[in-house]
């Protein structure tokens, strides 16, 4: 198995000169009049509607063929409990194993919730300024995408991101991540996550249009980021969000 | 379940506490630890084999050479660990073809050959220009035309161009050292940049990396020394053993105090990552950080070379004290690379939870490939004294 | 020329020569490298250009209404937010190939409850059940139609929505109180539920009719109403449906 690996390796640096070259001329053709200057992207993320249902979980491995086991994620939700003595446990919800699992009574709860997770395309991204080859990169319309093929699986990147919202793809051994679905919002579609949420605790946007569901949302809520301190400026924004979320 | 997998569904049990599920894979395994540790011992042969050059300690002379051809082996080594950890190492190349200049591991390259090309290798040829073609004299017709090619076919033995050799030696050591410092530093940097990671952000961890290579060097050449000259029938010249342990205690001190300020500067900040990193220590380092690194690695070797420096004791047990001390140290060293590489990665990111890292034994991340870098130096080295024994001048000059 | 040459000592311009032979060699490679391997820029171009051209597999909501009356009726009732996908799966090949390639339609129970199973975690005041005993052997499509879900009939019980405080409640040294001796529930209430809302005790004296220490009431804990805290109002303190003090 480790020499097939080796040989196989080791054919894919013959072939590669040629491949990338042929790439880099399929580069020029056309986006389909689909302009990224013109757009800017972010999401923001409603607390208190989540209930927690992981559909946006399953939705996001569907739409975009992330492996199935519970270790890769682009996207997931995190169950809060903050008990009457001040613990505070945490549980990261597994659609397909533990749905309602409830290890504590609930009368020793203080508040419970659940939040969802997914990378905050930062627009100070550690993980852009870590990359040896900048295979990672951030795009003109705010997002932060991976270069599969250039990609040498070094990990510094997933060290980088403070928010565990990487993960070396298991079949292509590069580094993986959420792409806000790039390929849907670009022909003016929601992304996954955001088109199944029963509940709309996820509103999706163009930072740059001045009327869309994310512009309400700014204008209504209290917003807050994850990790403020490290100045990553996340495009994902979260309202009603509790202090002992990290 | 796939088999590929099968491995992180064992990792699930290990994990306490929360942690984020794109943190149950350990990413960084124990080739990450390797590396370090060889750009360490690269560097302290270095900085020992310097002393010599810019600040003129005769007592180490016998150890210059030595100490320069084992920095070379190592810093041949150094990058494989890094190479093989890649998932995919047949793209490495792209490091020189596309650098991202905001990283700190693209100017791995660039630091790299530097070192080695301007530094190591310069000096080395320097050095030993005259021997080279004083060797290929009376060399047979293989070695000859080995030691021919090295010395770049030069044939000039004249006074000004030794004196002119001496003087380049000199110009690159005081280039060098600052390189070396640089190299090292540079490693240091590679996880003090990470403002994610709590245990490895810090402006500290440059230079505690700084002295602890300085620390594993000296002792590297030490112990070197004290197996190859028995082996060779020549006699231990203790008066440059008793120098190195003086130095390497000094470094041993120097390395200890940055290590406490760190660790009490953590401590009383007392920032939002101290529980988390409390736990850390207490659950998942307590044997590799407490035993090992600071009892084991430091503290029993500064009281075996304190003990030796305020009593009168006699050469053998001296010996005796410096190799257990030496050896202490090598272990104490690659624990202290091992804490900072795996316990930056048993913690989550959300300061929640532990998890906990299984060394493989075979396999490309594995234990005997492990052993097989930290031992393929060795090799290196034997074949580089095959070629330029670093006796010879010695021998000469008694 | 050559005086210059005799003036330099033989080791360094044999070093010297060595260097410059293998920097002109460096460069030679660098050069020989085609343009497009060195190019960051057409290298993102590229990794656009592949996640643009990555398959969608969610179709999207708007698409359903083309062929499937449901979508009216669903965009009146409370699943209006609701988008197809979310119980049905992808469907984009179905679009594409309506005949052949047909979405899920799962009617098991346990798709309903995924999201309406009550969990102490989700947000009070969406509508969840506790399914065991809820008509446990029956789907719930028999009462319920899923594009158009209504309670059967106006719930009586203020536990079919407020289980969580109920549940409490029970438990507590209030449990025999009626949820009416407290609040006043207009009848509209229990049809527009966030629109309508059941009354509050607004005043201490509401409260001190059992606690004062005039009251006549029996084997309550008794406070005085003047000294005991009087800049608030009761409930601003304890919780009524888990009063913490005994």
């Amino acid at each position: 198995m480790e020499r097939r690996n080796f040989f196989k390796k080791g054919m894919t640096l013959l072939t590669q000169l040629g491949v990338l070259s042929t790439f880099a001329k399929k580069a020029k053709a056309e986006t389909n009049g689909y302009d990224p200057s013109k757009h800017y992207y972010g999401m923001g993320i409603q607390v208190n509607k989540c209930i927690g249902c992981g559909k946006c979980m399953e939705a996001c491995k569907e739409e975009n063929g992330v492996p199935k086991e519970p270790f890769y994620f682009r996207t997931w939700v995190e169950r809060y409990i903050i008990k009457k003595d001040a613990e505070v446990i945490v549980q990261s919800i597994d659609p397909r194993i533990d749905r309602i699992g409830n290890s504590v009574p609930e009368n020793e709860m203080m508040r419970s919730f659940f939040v969802p997770k997914l990378c905050n395309h930062c627009d100070h991204p550690p993980c852009v300024q870590v990359c040896p080859v900048g295979a990672t990169f951030k795009t003109d319309d705010g997002v932060i995408l991976v270069d599969s093929d250039r990609c040498i699986g070094c990990r510094y990147c997933i060290q980088a991101c403070p928010y565990g919202a990487r993960y070396l793809n298991p079949v292509t051994s590069t580094a993986d991540k959420c792409t806000f679905c790039y390929h849907r919002i670009t022909k003016g579609m929601l992304p996954a996550c955001v088109e199944v949420c029963p509940t709309q605790a996820r509103i999706f946007g163009d930072i740059k249009s001045t009327a869309s569901p994310l512009t309400r949302f700014k204008r209504m809520f209290k917003l807050h980021v994850l990790k403020p301190s490290l100045n990553t400026d996340p495009k994902v924004q979260y309202a009603d969000l509790d202090g002992e979320v990290r | 379940m796939n088999p590929v997998n099968e491995h992180l569904y064992e990792m699930l049990k290990q994990v306490s506490g929360y942690i984020y599920p794109n943190e149950v894979e350990f990413h960084w395994s124990i080739l990450i630890v390797v590396y370090p540790y060889l750009t360490g011992l690269v560097a302290g042969a270095f900085i020992l084999a310097s002393l010599v050059k810019v600040f003129k300690v005769k007592q180490l002379q016998p150890v210059y050479r030595l100490s320069m051809l084992t920095a070379l082996s190592f810093m041949i080594i150094a990058p494989l660990p890094l190479q093989l950890h890649l998932g995919h190492f047949e793209r490495s190349y792209e490091i020189f073809l596309t650098p991202n200049f905001t990283s700190a591991m693209a100017m791995f390259g660039f630091v790299y050959a530097w070192y080695l090309m301007v530094v190591i290798l310069l000096e080395i040829w320097f050095t030993y220009r005259r021997d080279l073609i004083r060797w290929a004299e009376t060399d047979k017709p293989v070695m000859k035309f080995i030691h021919r090619a090295l010395a770049l076919f030069s044939k000039d033995t004249s006074e000004e161009g030794e004196r002119f050799d001496m003087k380049a030696v000199k110009f690159i050591t005081i280039i060098g050292i600052p390189s070396a410092f640089m190299l090292h530093g540079y490693v240091g940097f590679i996880f003090g940049s990470i403002k994610a990671n709590p245990w490895w952000s810090s402006v500290l961890i440059p230079i505690v990396f700084l002295f602890s290579a300085i620390v594993s060097g000296i002792a590297l050449v030490m112990l070197l020394y004290m197996v190859v000259t028995p082996l060779r029938g020549e006699k231990i010249e203790i008066a440059c053993v008793d120098k190195m342990a003086s130095f390497l205690f000094i470094a041993v001190i120097i390395d200890f105090s940055l290590e406490m300020l760190d660790f009490i500067h953590r401590l009383y900040q007392s920032e939002e990552s101290i529980k988390i990193l409390s736990d850390l220590v207490m659950n998942r380092l307590f044997i590799s950080l407490g035993i090992i690194q600071v009892l084991l690695g430091m503290i029993v070797p500064l009281v075996l070379i304190l003990f030796i420096k305020l009593f009168r004791v006699d050469e053998e047990l001296r010996k005796l004290f410096y190799f257990l001390a030496a050896i202490l140290i090598q272990m104490g060293i690659f624990a202290t690379r091992w804490n900072v590489v795996m316990g930056g990665q048993m913690f989550s990111k959300s300061f929640r939870g532990l998890t906990a890292y299984k060394l493989e034994i075979g396999g490309m991340e594995g234990l005997f490939m492990t052993l097989a870098l930290l031992i393929a130096p060795f090799f290196i080295l034997a074949l580089l004294i095959k070629i330029l024994p670093p006796w010879e001048q010695q021998s000469a000059q008694s | 020329m050559k005086r210059l040459l005799q003036k330099i000592p033989d080791s360094l311009l044999r070093v010297g020569t060595a260097f410059i032979v293998f920097i002109a060699a460096v460069i030679l490679v660098r050069s020989l490298i085609p343009a497009s391997l060195k190019n960051t820029e057409e290298h993102r171009k590229a990794t656009v250009e592949r996640e643009v051209a990555h398959p969608v597999r969610y179709a999207g909501s708007e698409v359903c209404a083309d062929c499937h009356e449901q979508f009216e009726l669903k965009k009146k009732g409370y699943h209006k937010n609701l988008a197809c996908e979310t119980c049905h799966g992808v469907a984009k090949e179905h679009t594409e190939n309506p005949g052949d390639v047909k979405p899920v339609k799962n009617t098991k129970r346990e798709a309903c409850v995924l999201c309406h199973i009550y969990n102490p975690s989700r947000p009070t005041g969406f509508p969840q059940i506790n399914p065991s005993i809820h008509n446990p052997m029956r789907l719930c499509i028999e009462c319920h139609n899923p594009h158009d879900p209504k309670p059967q009939h106006t719930p009586q019980e203020c536990q079919a929505c407020h289980a969580q405080i109920a549940r409490t409640k029970a438990v507590s040294s209030h449990a025999r109180l009626e949820c009416t001796t407290c609040h006043t529930v207009p009848e509209q209430h229990k049809i527009t539920p966030r629109q309508v809302r059941p009354t509050i005790p607004s005043d201490r004296s509401f409260c001190g009719k059992c606690h004062a220490k005039e009251s006549k009431f029996v084997g309550t804990p008794k406070i005085d109403l003047v000294m005991h805290g009087e800049k608030y109002l009761c409930w601003q303190c304890h919780y009524p449906h888990m009063p913490e003090v005994e």
